[in-house]
């Protein structure tokens, strides 16, 4: 008996295969088999021969949208900013794409970073991502040297112990507390849609870290944000910053310093963040990538929520919904704007 | 050379002995700093996992960030714009449980840094002592770089564990007078104490590994032709140009330098820097000579298995493996070294 993911990952092939040699595609962007227990990679098949070394399993943790506006761009004859688009087809790409994936290519399309046209989205339903640190976690953080996945478990062995765990004990925060884990926009879907979830308290994390006093909010985001090295994995690997200079790496004006002091950190933090509102898919890229585990993804978390409440609007849920901190609406909130009259550190 | 065995007890009175000179440095455990070296208090052998911790040994070497002077930006003051040295503490520090390959990475980084006067007082300000590894963890390679679990190069004082107990060797003068303070609550060491560790030695020189001194054949070969290689662009395709690697790497030692100024106080400083970033090689033209992803890249291996070899004579990597466990899109040097040396 194949698991799902066996099931899904020979569909995969089999669409990619296609896709590749009918030359409808010129690249596949999808997941090969990684080196080491719990790594899979990303992986650009270039010919009809590479759709076999494509995988799908619970690891697939870094969001393929990432990948998607340079490698649309590398297709396309150079120019320099003001030239004209460059006329007639230009070659398309395939992606995979679940719930959250896809509607961060929704948001990439809408940003215009994008051309809808020359995208085959395959769409597959999220069952929840693993987080390789909780797995460490829970086996006590030895050295796993293999990890072989069942629907609902995972076996980890290594030097002296065999474990194994529930699944879903491990998946990551943000995939459990996700309400939207089928694509919401695809070409072709490949496994059986799971339907919107139910989620109680789907922003448990946030409201935890809210209900504390401005001391202890402090103390959070000063402690759990200490070890960050400002690497930058986390903003590399989020689908919404294709920005092609940085506000980190800008130099005139300098808006951030480059040290790991704290007040850089966390305006780098801060900054990153806010860069994200309303566009964030909470889909868990940055948080799992970071090698020294900040959660800074409940940064956008938080403003996730507020948009939500708000606004009324999640990031990516349709192309035709306007982006919600682009578009002026006089109804729209206003208790956040600080005026001379608003309390001082009033909540919003 | 001075050697002594140390149980656990004799090792939290050492400790507790040194700590009067210097601060003691241990990975942190547990808790949001997990794997930082943070100031031991508590004078007990700590607990050292097995295989390196996140941090590598480096940023002792090159504090994060360092400075390097300070000055005033006040007109009226006659000192203006006049660097000034930065006050120092004046403490040492001991660094305790570095794994073996973290310990090599110093005297590596030294072959590039012989001038970097602030390099060079920091290796003074800072002795190591070693802790040895009985587990091989999947990600670590030391022995394919001309390390050893057992190794104990870079090291001050090396330490063994042999059942329970430690076999604390002296390596050099400076390493010698911290055992000194260990003599008290020590044994001295046997013979059958030497064997084991010997034993230890002999056992981790005959590991299979398949490679042995890649640094002769990678020096031997053409440049241009692993420039040119077929394979740079599939590593290109999926990694994400973060610092991960770079900033966790114990032989990574580019840094950038900035000047800071608040309120009439300026500072120049030095952090990290990654050639995985694109402002890297940004000149003021405007022209970056490394503008591509695939140019980066390629230079973070070309720097390790190729440039500093033939400029200096080893490989710049000790085979820690953090950049394997910690790379987002698992680009695995030992592959890339395994390609580069099958051209
Ligand atoms: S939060 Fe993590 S991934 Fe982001 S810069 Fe800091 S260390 Fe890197
Ligand atoms: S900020 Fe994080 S969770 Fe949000 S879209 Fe980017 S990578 Fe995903
Ligand atoms: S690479 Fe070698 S020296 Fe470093 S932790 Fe692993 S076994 Fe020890
Ligand atoms: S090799 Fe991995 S860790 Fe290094 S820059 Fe690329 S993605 Fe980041
Ligand atoms: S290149 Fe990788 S394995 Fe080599 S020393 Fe650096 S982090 Fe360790």
């Amino acid at each position: 008996m194949s698991t799902v993911n066996e099931k899904i990952t020979e569909k995969i092939r089999s669409e990619a295969q296609r896709l590749l040699s009918s030359g409808e595609i010129a690249a596949f962007i999808g997941y090969e088999a990684g080196s080491l227990p719990m790594s899979v990679r990303p992986f650009v098949a270039r010919k009809p021969e590479d759709a076999s070394r494509l995988v799908w399993n619970s690891f697939c943790v870094l969001n393929l949208a990432n990948y998607l506006p340079a490698l649309l761009k590398s297709f396309e004859p150079p120019r320099r900013p003001g030239d004209p688009p460059p006329e007639g087809p230009l070659p398309k790409v395939g992606i995979l794409a679940t719930g959250c994936w896809s509607r961060n290519i929704v948001v990439q399309i809408k940003e215009n970073q994008v051309d809808r046209d020359r995208v085959v989205i395959v769409g597959v339903p999220s069952r929840g991502m693993v987080s390789a640190r909780k797995v460490k976690e829970a086996v006590g953080e030895r050295d796993i040297q293999a990890c072989t996945e069942e629907d609902h478990s995972l076996k980890i062995s290594g030097e002296g112990f065999e474990q194994e765990l529930n699944r879903w004990d491990v998946v990551r925060d943000n995939c459990k507390t996700c309400v939207h884990p089928d694509p919401v926009i695809y070409d072709i879907l490949i496994g059986d849609p799971a339907g919107e979830r139910q989620v109680q308290d789907r922003f448990a994390q946030v409201d935890e870290i809210e209900h504390k006093s401005l001391e202890e909010r402090w103390d959070w985001f000063a402690d759990s944000f200490s070890s960050c090295v400002r690497c930058y994995a986390c903003r590399n690997a989020c689908p919404l910053c294709y920005c092609p200079t940085c506000f980190v790496d800008d130099s005139r004006p300098q808006w951030v310093g480059k040290s790991t002091e704290q007040t850089d950190t966390m305006l780098f933090h801060i900054l990153r963040a806010y860069h994200c509102a309303g566009r964030c898919t909470d889909c868990g890229s940055c948080e799992s990538v970071c090698p020294v585990g900040i959660p800074m993804r409940l940064l956008t978390k938080k403003l996730n929520k507020d948009v939500l409440e708000m606004y009324g609007s999640e990031a990516g849920m349709s192309l035709d919904e306007p982006l919600p901190l682009t578009t002026y609406n006089p109804a729209d909130p206003q208790g956040f704007v600080l005026t001379e009259k608003s309390e001082k550190g009033g909540d919003r | 050379m001075k050697a002594l065995k140390l149980d656990r007890n004799a090792i939290g009175q050492w400790l507790s002995a040194m700590a009067g000179e210097r601060d003691i440095y241990v990975p942190a455990p547990d808790g949001p700093a997990k794997g930082t070296w943070t100031l031991l208090t508590d004078y007990s052998m700590p607990e050292i996992k097995p295989g390196v911790p996140a941090r590598p040994v480096k940023n002792f070497l090159f504090p994060q960030p360092e400075t390097l002077l300070k000055f005033s930006t006040v007109p009226t003051d006659p000192n203006c714009c006049l660097p000034s040295e930065p006050e120092e503490n004046g403490r040492k520090n001991v660094v305790f449980g570095v794994r073996p390959c973290d310990a090599r990475s110093i005297g590596l980084n030294a072959l590039a840094c012989k001038a970097d006067t602030y390099y060079q007082a920091n290796m003074e300000k800072n002795a190591i002592i070693g802790l040895t590894c009985s587990q091989v963890c999947s990600t670590c390679f030391c022995s394919e770089t001309g390390g050893s679990p057992m190794g104990t190069e870079g090291c001050d004082v090396s330490l063994t564990e042999i059942d329970g107990s430690y076999i604390a060797r002296a390596m050099t003068e400076r390493g010698e007078a911290l055992l000194a303070l260990a003599e008290s609550s020590g044994k001295e060491v046997t013979d059958s104490d030497i064997s084991a560790v010997e034993a230890l030695e002999e056992k981790a020189r005959a590991g299979s590994d398949e490679i042995r001194n890649p640094e002769e054949q990678l020096r031997a070969k053409d440049l241009m032709e692993l420039y040119n290689a077929p394979f740079w662009q599939e590593l290109a395709d999926r990694c994400i140009n973060c610092g991960a690697c770079t900033f966790l790497c114990p032989t990574c030692y580019c840094f950038d330098i900035q000047d800071e100024t608040l309120h009439g106080k300026g500072r120049r400083i030095r952090c990290q820097d990654s050639c995985m970033f694109p402002l890297f090689t940004l000149h003021a033209s405007g022209h970056n000579p490394r503008g591509q992803k695939i140019q980066r890249v390629r230079n973070r291996f070309m720097h390790k298995m190729k440039y500093f070899p033939d400029r200096f004579g080893p490989i710049s990597c000790v085979g820690c493996g953090r950049c394997v466990r910690d790379c987002p899109v698992n680009i695995d040097i030992r592959e890339v070294m395994r390609s580069l040396l099958h051209i």
